[in-house]
């Protein structure tokens, strides 16, 4: 018979060993050591830029200097309220808001199909079509786009061989959304800055649907649902913390973008763009801060209305 | 008595899969029916066609006299409480119970009175203000009970309502179950794959075995009567006789089944019907089973405990009543 084993093994040796038996024996010890690295970054690099940002618009300018005053005042926040950078503002809101709305409705459909209907090869295809366009550079899609929204481009070219040139000519004529071309309107600039944003809205909302379990549909049809109201009670309520979550993407990408607005649109700054200017060419460092923080405090006004109407209560 | 439900060569196939295979069967209304077997018989699919979820590849489903085939659910009279509840998790209790009265237009105070009155039905007045996740099991069953039963459906559809419980809860369902069907007057449809609920709780049984039912019947019919092997064998442990033993002991050369109660120790002077030798006792606390070597096959006797016990290796003569011994006729 060869040698009996012990009740209890003999310690492990060697440094590793040792070290893993101790984080057996303390398991706090493990996960501080885990979490440490990130949270200094989270904590230092990260929180605390936003913060010596924050602090930079408490800053104002002297304007025949042009060096930063280092006192507190909300002077440059008044700043933002002048008409051309109020306009700014407004402008990037709209815009934020018009293109979440359409990603909604163009996203809920696709990921509807993908969380309920699509099983196996189509769901792979459904993955490979949302992320495909994000494996592409940023750039190239835009500068694309602008070929084919160009005035010589494919879509003049189309509507033109549909006979439907009367109905983009009568688009364009809108009044503030029109211009010469849809390159040069903010209807390009809205129609890019959907398609670029969309699988930001696609994923969370497939996500959240494939969490619906059938027989919770089953159920309200079992009640006397109609499957419009089953939609309106169950299916819409359960997805809401998706649409949320892809909103807060597109809405909040959408407000800090300059690369869009710039290449595709008619000239008028956007926030991004003004951040942009403000801390380069005009070297206004304040001013950039304040206009900075205008998206963050939307969002976290949005993101309180979104608590208070129930948006999260389905978590 | 009316028929609640009535299935007329009614086929279920998923591709080359027959869930539910050229069924016949009639429930009549106020019974409380079972629908008992294993995994995969047929019978939850057998549920689903009644409440409208699955539509049937052949044959005609008739509800109340009115054919059944193509309507969806939400226009029938029908109400299913779901296998895990299927409780809406957003809505708190009283919108969950008042979800079947809020769609069809009822306003908001009424249905909140019916609600809280379905909750007292089901012993959970109070609980209205909580969500699904913040109540245990037992208290789920019970809204989800009220959520089906605040409908007043005309047939109420069980999928194994009490699996998910433990065994004292279970118990105390069973009962509330059936007194709660008996002084409602509602067709009960049930499905399980517990035969002990089966019988303690139905009226009628019906037993399935590859989407086809293998035997309806009450449950005495069901366990003392069975037709087929598969039968006795899936309700409850019954000894199976081989037409061998069962021509030897002085019956047809045919299967039969003999419950283990009904076997005994011949007391001494009377006849033995067989002789078996003891292979193995196990305690039951009231009881005691006894495995026994007859003729070569294994058969299981139950004694009470406090008698008196063979030993293991002993050889005791048998005894059962006339009556005991079912031959059954579907098996050759």
């Amino acid at each position: 018979m060869s040698a009996e084993a012990a009740g209890i093994s003999a310690s492990r040796t060697g440094v590793l060993g040792r070290l893993s038996d101790l984080f057996w024996r303390r398991p706090n010890l493990l996960l501080i050591l885990m979490l440490a690295p990130p949270l200094l970054w989270l904590g230092i690099i990260y929180i605390g830029s936003l913060i010596a940002l924050l602090l930079q618009s408490f800053f104002s300018i002297d304007e025949f200097s042009g060096l930063i005053n280092h006192e507190f005042t909300l002077k440059t926040y008044a700043e933002l309220l002048r008409p051309a950078n109020f306009d700014i503002i407004v402008r990037t809101v709209t815009m934020a808001a018009a293109v979440t709305i359409a990603s909604t409705f163009i996203a809920f459909p696709i990921a509807y199909f993908a969380a309920r209907y699509a099983r196996g090869k189509w769901k792979a295809l459904f993955y490979l079509g949302v992320m495909l366009p994000l494996w592409s550079s940023y750039l190239v899609k835009i500068y694309a786009w602008k070929l084919i929204l160009a005035k010589e481009g494919i879509l003049t070219w189309l509507f033109g061989t549909l006979g439907l040139t009367p109905v983009l000519d009568g688009v364009l004529a809108l009044p503030v959304i029109g211009g010469n071309s849809l390159s040069v309107s903010y209807i390009g600039t809205f129609i890019v800055f959907v398609y670029v944003w969309l699988p930001y809205m696609v994923l969370p909302i497939q996500a959240a649907l494939e969490r619906v379990p059938n027989n919770l549909i089953e159920a309200a049809a079992d009640l006397g649902a109609r499957p419009r109201q089953g939609f309106r009670f169950v299916i819409l309520p359960l997805a809401l913390p998706g649409i949320i979550a892809g909103s807060i993407f597109t809405f909040s990408l959408t407000l800090g973008d300059y690369i869009i607005p710039q290449i595709i649109g008619s000239s008028r700054l956007f926030i991004g763009q003004a951040v942009y200017t403000q801390q380069g060419t005009a070297g206004n460092i304040p001013l950039a801060a304040a206009f900075t923080v205008v998206p963050i405090v939307i969002m976290g006004l949005y993101l309180w209305m979104a608590k208070r109407q129930g948006a999260f209560d389905a978590l | 008595m009316s028929i609640a439900v009535r299935f007329q060569q009614v086929s279920r196939h998923y591709g080359a899969v027959r869930a539910v295979d050229d069924l016949n069967l009639e429930i009549a209304e106020g019974e409380f029916f079972a629908l008992l077997g294993p995994s995969g018989s047929g019978k939850t699919t057998c549920l689903r066609l009644i409440a409208g979820f699955e539509q049937p590849t052949a044959g005609h489903i008739e509800i109340f006299g009115e054919r059944a085939e193509g309507v969806p659910p939400y226009l029938r009279n029908v109400n299913t409480v779901f296998q895990d509840y299927a409780l809406f998790p957003h809505l708190n209790v009283i919108d969950n119970v008042a979800f079947g009265l809020m769609v069809r237009g009822v306003d908001a105070k009424a249905r909140r009175k019916q609600a809280e009155e379905a909750l007292e039905l089901v012993k959970l007045s109070g609980f209205g203000d909580r969500k699904p996740g913040q109540l245990s099991g037992g208290q789920r069953q019970r809204v989800a009970l009220a959520r089906a039963l605040i409908n007043r459906p005309k047939v109420l559809l069980l999928d194994e309502p009490l699996g998910a419980l433990d065994l004292k809860l279970r118990e105390q369902m069973q009962d509330e179950l059936k007194s709660l069907q008996k002084s409602l007057n509602i067709t009960f449809v049930f499905v399980t794959h517990d035969q002990g609920e089966a019988l303690s709780m139905a009226d009628r049984v019906a037993v399935f075995n590859h989407g086809k039912i293998m035997q309806a019947g009450t449950p005495e019919d069901i366990y003392q009567r069975p037709h087929s092997r598969f039968v006795a064998d899936f309700v409850g442990s019954s000894n199976l006789l081989p037409p061998v033993l069962v021509k030897s002991v002085g019956g047809p050369e045919r299967w039969a089944s003999l419950r283990p109660e009904a076997l005994s120790i011949a007391p001494e002077g009377q006849p033995e019907r067989a002789r078996g030798k003891v292979a193995a006792l196990t305690y039951l606390g009231a009881s005691v089973r006894i495995a026994l070597d007859v003729g070569g096959e294994r058969l299981t006797m139950v004694l009470p405990a406090r008698g008196t016990l063979p030993a293991v290796g002993e050889d005791v003569p048998l005894h059962w009543d006339d009556d005991a011994l079912h031959v059954m006729e579907d098996e050759k």
